[in-house]
């Protein structure tokens, strides 16, 4: 530990920890989440984070609270990455009174507004514009919090995208735009949507500071958003991030992504980010492999009790969502 | 006037309340196209006054942003008609936030934009859009016929929690009206009585306001005492006050400017033969925009909505006499 201390490119091995549990959890997260929807427990839509665990993980180590966070209809990973409460995420997905959103919402909608998480959002390319305002109400508050807006390759072709970082660049507002480029809008591939699949370029050409990153690379993704972040709470925001991923599976749960071919998909797996947060931590922290497991080990147990806790749990009630409804 | 009114209710809530901040386009330093936000610039800085770039969409998810994350903006849209850029904004994210987060979150954003026809602004700047919002369950409506109205209504706007659609007339801005002095702030939900008469009821809001009360001054020069009640609020409807209107006078005349086709007037009238069926001695009379775009030729643009001689007609119709307009045909 303590030569590693005297080494300044060796980081701190409790952002390494940090960074593979939450990786891992998002992958628990998922991988069970999956199950229970093939069960029949959890019914709508579910799109899976699977692959690109490691900006969700990098972006969020790298905020503080106070800060504030928009997401994408394939949001489960930003939630837990900021903190969330598993129980309450896998309540909302079970429809539960005692989900984030009280049932009211489901997969595409979890939001913790107390905390931060202005939400996910099943249009695509509208949080873009959701956290510009966060970032813009902060301004006027005259709070140095960081908003940033998970958005998508897909949403780049938005007209949402350019009108609201515009607005954001005019007003040099605390906003952090990241753009997860997993090469498919559903199943468009990107090069079927632009000319130009480097997205970074489009911040370039309205005076935005951008850069790209490995979005595969947890530590990358972290260091590449902690500059970021300190630049903008100096007022030189905003600023764009775009990191390179992929997705593991379709769509969604019942996509079976027959349009993603094979070789491309084994080269991301294996550039897979958990498993890059995992040789991180053991490479660079020297932490022992039981250790290891047994971080593993407590995530999993998370999770069944959040299953159990959801399960134990009731729905709203007619009455109460007569009551609810009654004020529209 | 209207629209002194309507800088005195933000210049007042400005005051009141840091958060309280308006974007728009030519809205700082040329205060507006229709002056309601001239001098705010200089009061309050640019800051909380700024102009934006032509981008709607942009602006108002911007100010949805805003609300949801504890401000409270207002944005301003110079027509109705561009609004229809930011739908997804309005329909899809400052309607539904409150639901999807469980209750959790609100949204306290104001749009406040004009619409109706103009006189010769042809089909793109003359709709009155209010059914679409109407519509959209989570947003409030809010349609000020009169100079007080106007204020203490846009003051109750920025007081309360949820998505406003404030829809100002084209005409209304130069109008005149007295505004009580000293704090003055409506309540949604609340209809006004404009004037009280026992022979017929006419529904109305906005800019048709003017003209029911002219139809029922003209009408009470043959004896025919109408009364003039104005909603202000579509989103909260007053039923309560509708209704007992609709108990004392037996008869209802419906008149809007937009266009018939899915309108306000149609649900009111559907609520009312639900709820009053048995107080109505005459079929409910709606008088409406034709379903049309409003053309530009303005011989052609007054055709298509709502003019006084057809709202008399309708109270005759409604009262069972002979029609003056119809006969003059």
């Amino acid at each position: 530990m303590s030569l590693q201390k005297k080494r300044p490119n060796v980081p701190d091995p409790e952002l390494l920890e940090k960074l593979f549990r939450t990786a891992f959890k998002i992958r628990v997260f998922e991988t069970e989440g999956i199950k229970l929807y093939r069960q029949g427990l959890i019914r709508g839509y579910f799109h899976p984070y699977l692959g690109q665990e490691g900006i969700a993980t990098g972006v969020c180590a790298a905020l503080r609270e106070g800060d504030y966070i928009a997401s994408t209809h394939r949001g489960h990973g930003h939630c837990i990455a900021w903190g969330a409460d598993v129980k309450r995420m896998v309540a909302e997905l079970l429809q539960k009174e005692t989900g984030y959103c009280r049932g009211y919402g489901g997969s595409m909608h979890i939001a913790d507004i107390h905390n931060g998480n202005l939400g996910a959002n099943g249009i695509v390319g509208a949080g873009t514009p959701l956290g510009v305002g966060a970032a813009l109400a902060a301004q006027i508050k005259g709070s140095d919090a960081v908003t940033v807006t998970f958005s998508t390759d897909g949403a780049s072709n938005n007209g949402t995208f350019l009108e609201s970082l515009n607005l954001a660049a005019i007003w040099n507002l605390a906003f952090v735009l990241v753009i997860e480029n997993n090469r498919y809008a559903v199943s468009t591939r990107i090069e079927e949507s632009t000319r130009d699949a480097d997205l970074y370029k489009r911040g370039l050409s309205i005076g935005v500071e951008s850069h790209q990153v490995d979005g595969n690379d947890p530590l990358a993704v972290y260091e590449l958003t902690k500059e970021a972040v300190r630049k903008c709470r100096e007022g030189k925001g905003p600023i764009l991030i775009e990191a390179k991923t992929f997705r593991h599976m379709g769509h969604h749960v019942n996509d079976p992504g027959k349009y993603m071919p094979a070789d491309e998909l084994a080269y991301y797996k294996e550039r897979d980010p958990v498993d890059r947060a995992r040789n991180a931590l053991t490479e660079m922290s020297g932490i022992e492999q039981s250790k290891i497991e047994a971080i593993e080990d407590e995530i999993r147990k998370e999770f069944e009790d959040a299953v159990e806790f959801s399960k134990a749990s009731r729905e709203i009630t007619m009455a109460e969502f007569e009551e609810f409804a009654a004020d529209y | 006037m209207y629209r002194d009114a309507l800088r005195e209710a933000l210049d007042e809530e400005m005051q009141r309340d840091p958060t309280v901040f308006i974007i728009g386009e030519g809205i700082a330093e040329r205060g507006g196209s229709y002056k309601v936000t001239e001098g705010l610039l200089a009061k309050y800085g640019p800051h909380r006054v700024r102009d934006t770039p032509i981008a709607e969409a942009g602006m108002i998810g911007v100010g949805v942003g805003a609300a949801i994350a504890g401000a409270r903006p207002v944005v301003e849209i110079l027509y109705v008609d561009f609004a229809m850029l930011g739908m997804d904004m309005l329909v899809n994210q400052a309607a539904k936030f409150r639901l999807m987060t469980g209750g959790d979150g609100r949204v306290p954003f104001v749009m406040r934009t004009q619409g109706g026809t103009g006189g010769g602004v042809a089909a793109q700047h003359s709709q009155s859009l209010e059914a679409l919002f109407y519509h959209i369950p989570g947003l409030k409506v809010v349609m000020p016929s009169v100079p007080a109205d106007a204020k203490g209504l846009l003051k109750y706007a920025l007081r309360q929690s949820d998505p406003v659609m404030f829809l100002e007339h084209k005409h209304l801005y130069m109008t005149k009206g007295l505004v009580p002095d000293g704090e003055h702030v409506i309540e949604f939900g609340k209809a006004d009585i404009k004037r009280p008469g026992k022979d017929v009821t006419i529904i109305a809001w906005s800019n048709m306001i003017p003209r029911a009360l002219e139809a029922a001054a003209k009408l009470a020069e043959e004896g025919i005492d109408a009364e003039v009640l104005d909603p202000r609020t579509l989103v909260p409807l007053d039923k309560a006050a509708i209704l007992a209107s609709v108990a004392k006078t037996n008869r209802v005349v419906i008149v809007q400017e937009a266009v018939r086709r899915g309108g306000v007037a149609s649900d009111i009238a559907s609520i009312i033969q639900e709820e009053a069926f048995y107080h109505l001695d005459a079929p409910i009379e709606i008088v409406a925009g034709l379903n049309v775009p409003v053309p530009f030729n303005l011989e052609l643009e007054k055709a298509s909505i709502p003019q006084l001689p057809n709202i008399i007609a309708a109270v005759r119709r409604s009262l069972h006499l002979k029609s003056d307009a119809t006969a003059a045909q």
